[in-house]
C-alpha cells in the first residue's frame, strides 16, 4: 500500500486570540501546528502501512515554514515528506490548491489511497479533498471514520453522516477524507523526532512541478473573497401558543409582517 | 533560566512535557485514589522512546547520559510524581545491568528496557535493612550451576509489576558488606513470589510490594560482576539514580508552583486577586528562587556523572538532599497558599504534597545523604 497524506499548517487555533478592537485575529506569535484533522489522516497511514505494508508520503503546501510539519509527521513515523511551495503558488483558492497538489500526487506516480482531514482548522472548506478526488479523476469517501477493510484493490470503510454511518465500498486508488472518530494519533517518538531532525525534504517547485500557470496561485483560482465579516447570531425563534384559531390567524399576521 | 541544554536533551524535554501535559495530568488524580499500576500511560512512555533514554545506542536505546534522564524524570514529575516514579524506578533496576552486566546479559535484557516492553525493579531494601543496608538477610547460596536465593525484600518500586529485577543478596555472611553479591531475578522464576501491596500516603499511582524467595533458583549466569560486588554496585547505581530522584523531587515542586501561581492570579479576596498581595508574590518568588536553584544543582550533578568524573557521591546526595527538601517546602507552601481548597481533594496541591514527601526518604533518607556528604568533606579535609 502505498499511501499519501495531503496536511496543512495551520495556526494553533487553541491559541488564536481576537483583537477586541478589530475583531481580527492575533496572528503574532502563534505558533503553526499541523491541521488537527490531518493528524488523523497521518495516523491512519501509519496504521494501514503497520498492517499492510508499503510507504507511506506526506505532502504540504505553503511557505518554507511549512517543512516543520513535514517533520512533525516524520516524527510520528511517516517515510517520505515533500514541501510544495513557490511564490508562483501564493493566493491558491480550493481549486488551485488542489490543482497543485494534484501535480506533486502525479509526480510521485503510484498510489493506492489518498488521505485527508475532513477540512482545514482555519479555512473550513472541506473543499480540497474531493477537489483532488475529482481532478485525479478517482472514488471519494468524505468524513470517513473507520477503514473496515483494504482487500483485493477494494475498500470497505464506515462514513459519518448526521444521521449515523454508510458503509461503502470502492476500488483503490481512492482518496478518503477523515473525521476524528477514526483514531486516536500517537505523539511522537524521540526516535522518530531524531530522524525527522535529519530527514531529507525534497522541495517542489513550479519548476518541478511545471504546472498550467493559468491554473496556480492568485490567477488560477476562481474564488473572490467579497467581504469578511462575521455572521450575526441567529435570533430565538418565536413560539406562538393559545387555540389552534388564533394561533393560525397571529402567525399569518406575523408572516405578513414579516413579508412587507 | 537557560541550561544550555542540547537539540537532543531538547528534544526530550519538549516530548516529556507534551506526554505528561495531554497523558499524564489527566490520569494523576484517578491513578492516586484507584492506586492501580498505570500500564497504560507506561504504554504512551515507551513508544516515544523515553525507557530507552538511558539504554546505550548498541542495545536498543539512545544512549543518553543522567541528565537526559533527569529531564524526562522532571517533566514527568510535573504532572505526577507517582507515574514518574515507575518511570524511573525501571532506570533504576537497569543501571546495574548498565554498569556491571557483561555482554551476554545486555544483550538478553537492555533491549527489552529500552523499548519499554518490559520494566526493572530494584531489590535492595529489607525490612531491617533501611538505612543500614549492610544488614542485608536475604542470602544467595551456590549450588552447582545455580545460585538458591532465600529472603524477603520489601518496600520494592514497581514491585510484581516489573519483569526484571536487580536483587542484592548475601552470597557470604562472614564478610560483611563485602559479602554482598547482586543477581539478576526475571518475575516467574520458581520460588519467587509477591507479598504484601503496600498503601501509601502519596506517590500511589506506582506499586511498592514485597519480593519474597523461597529456595528461588536462578541460573549462576544471573550474577552481575563477580561475587561480592553487591555494595559496589548498589553504590555506583545511586550514585546514577540520585540526581534522578533529585530531578523527581524537582518536578514536584515545579508542577506545584505551576498550580499555585496560576491559582493566585485567579482568586480573588478583599475584591482583588490574592497574587496582589506581597505576603503571597513573597512566598511565590521564594518558592520560584528554590525551584531554580535545585534545578541548577540538579543539572550540575547530572552533566558530572555524564561527563565520567567518578567520585560523584558527594555531589550525588546533595542533589537528592536540596532538590527533596525544597519539593517538601514548596508543595506545603502551595498548599498554604491554595487556603483551605489547598487542603481538599478537588485540587491538585495537596497530592504533590503528600507526593513530595517520599523524595525525603526513598534512595537514602536525607539523613543519609547528609551522613555521606559530611563524611566526604571530612575525607577531602585529611587529604
Amino acid at each position: 500500500m502505498n499511501i499519501i497524506v495531503c496536511i496543512k499548517q495551520v495556526p494553533d487555533t487553541t491559541e488564536v486570540r481576537i483583537n477586541p478592537e478589530t475583531n481580527t485575529l492575533v496572528r503574532e506569535g502563534v505558533k503553526s501546528i499541523i491541521n488537527p484533522f490531518d493528524m488523523y489522516a497521518i495516523e491512519e497511514a501509519i496504521r494501514i502501512k503497520e498492517k499492510l505494508g508499503g510507504k507511506t508520503t506526506v505532502i504540504t503546501m505553503g511557505p518554507p515554514q511549512a517543512e516543520a510539519a513535514l517533520r512533525e509527521a516524520f516524527a510520528m513515523g511517516i517515510d517520505e515528506g515533500i514541501l510544495i511551495s513557490d511564490r508562483a503558488f501564493a493566493g491558491s483558492d480550493t481549486w488551485a490548491t488542489s490543482y497543485t497538489l494534484v501535480g506533486a500526487i502525479k509526480k510521485i506516480g503510484e498510489f493506492d489511497l489518498i488521505l485527508c482531514g475532513k477540512q482545514a482548522a482555519d479555512g473550513d472548506t472541506a473543499q480540497v479533498g474531493p477537489g483532488i478526488s475529482a481532478h485525479l479523476d478517482i472514488p471519494q469517501v468524505t468524513y470517513v471514520k473507520k477503514i473496515e477493510e483494504i482487500k483485493d484493490g477494494l475498500a470497505r470503510v464506515e462514513r459519518m453522516t448526521e444521521e449515523g454511518f454508510e458503509i461503502i465500498e470502492t476500488p483503490l486508488p481512492a482518496l478518503f477524507t477523515v473525521v476524528k472518530e477514526i483514531n486516536e494519533p500517537r505523539l511522537p517518538s524521540l526516535k522518530g523526532m531524531m530522524r525527522a531532525k535529519q530527514a531529507k525534504i525534497a522541495l517542489w517547485t513550479q519548476k518541478e512541478l511545471n504546472l498550467d500557470a493559468q491554473k496556480i496561485g492568485l490567477c488560477g483560482s476562481p474564488t473572490q473573497v467579497v467581504k469578511i465579516f462575521t455572521p450575526p447570531p441567529k435570533k430565538g425563534g418565536k413560539i406562538i401558543t393559545g387555540e389552534t384559531q388564533e394561533v393560525v390567524s397571529e402567525l399569518f399576521d406575523l408572516l405578513k409582517s414579516e413579508v412587507n | 533560566m537557560d541550561y544550555l541544554l542540547t537539540d537532543g536533551q531538547k528534544m526530550i524535554q519538549e516530548l516529556s512535557r507534551k506526554i505528561a501535559q495531554e497523558k499524564v495530568a489527566p490520569v494523576a488524580a484517578k491513578y492516586d485514589i484507584t492506586e492501580e499500576f498505570p500500564w497504560d500511560v507506561l504504554k504512551v512512555i515507551a513508544d516515544s522512546d523515553l525507557f530507552a533514554i538511558f539504554v546505550p545506542v548498541e542495545y536498543g536505546g539512545i544512549g543518553g547520559g543522567v541528565l537526559d534522564l533527569c529531564i524526562a524524570t522532571e517533566e514527568l514529575s510535573r504532572a505526577c510524581g507517582g507515574i514518574a516514579v515507575c518511570y524511573a524506578a525501571s532506570a533504576l533496576g537497569t543501571f546495574p545491568i548498565i554498569l556491571f552486566g557483561n555482554e551476554e546479559q545486555k544483550k538478553k535484557y537492555l533491549p527489552d528496557l529500552a523499548s519499554g516492553k518490559k520494566i526493572a525493579a530494584f531489590g535492595l531494601t529489607e525490612p531491617e535493612a533501611g538505612s543500614d543496608a549492610s544488614a542485608i538477610k536475604t542470602t544467595a547460596r551456590k549450588e552447582g550451576d545455580h545460585y538458591v536465593l532465600n529472603g524477603t525484600k520489601h518496600f520494592i518500586t514497581n514491585g510484581a509489576e516489573a519483569q526484571i529485577y536487580t536483587i542484592v543478596a548475601m552470597t557470604d555472611k562472614t564478610k560483611g558488606a563485602r559479602g554482598a553479591s547482586a543477581f539478576i531475578v526475571e518475575k516467574g522464576t520458581k520460588g519467587f513470589t509477591f507479598g504484601k501491596k503496600e498503601e501509601k500516603l502519596g506517590i500511589r499511582a506506582s506499586i511498592t510490594s514485597e519480593l519474597v524467595f523461597t529456595d528461588c533458583k536462578i541460573p549462576k549466569e544471573n550474577l552481575l560482576s563477580k561475587e561480592g560486588m553487591g555494595f559496589i554496585i548498589t553504590m555506583k547505581t545511586f550514585d546514577m539514580s540520585r540526581p534522578g530522584v533529585a530531578a523527581q523531587a524537582l518536578g514536584i515542586a515545579q508542577g506545584a508552583l505551576d498550580h499555585t501561581v496560576k491559582y493566585a492570579k485567579e482568586r480573588h479576596q478583599f475584591g482583588k486577586a490574592i497574587s496582589s498581595f506581597q505576603g503571597i508574590q513573597w512566598m511565590l518568588a521564594d518558592m520560584a528562587t528554590e525551584v531554580e536553584a535545585a534545578r541548577s544543582l540538579v543539572y550540575s550533578v547530572a552533566r558530572m556523572v555524564d561527563s565520567g568524573k567518578t567520585g560523584v557521591s558527594k555531589e550525588s546526595a546533595m542533589a537528592k538532599l536540596f532538590a527533596s527538601d525544597v519539593a517538601m517546602k514548596v508543595t506545603t507552601d502551595a498548599v498554604q497558599i491554595f487556603g483551605g481548597y489547598g487542603y481538599m481533594k478537588d485540587y491538585p496541591v495537596e497530592k504533590f504534597m503528600r507526593d513530595a514527601k517520599i523524595t525525603q526518604i526513598y534512595e537514602g533518607t536525607n539523613q543519609i545523604q547528609r551522613n555521606i556528604i559530611a563524611l566526604q568533606l571530612i575525607k577531602e579535609m585529611a587529604k
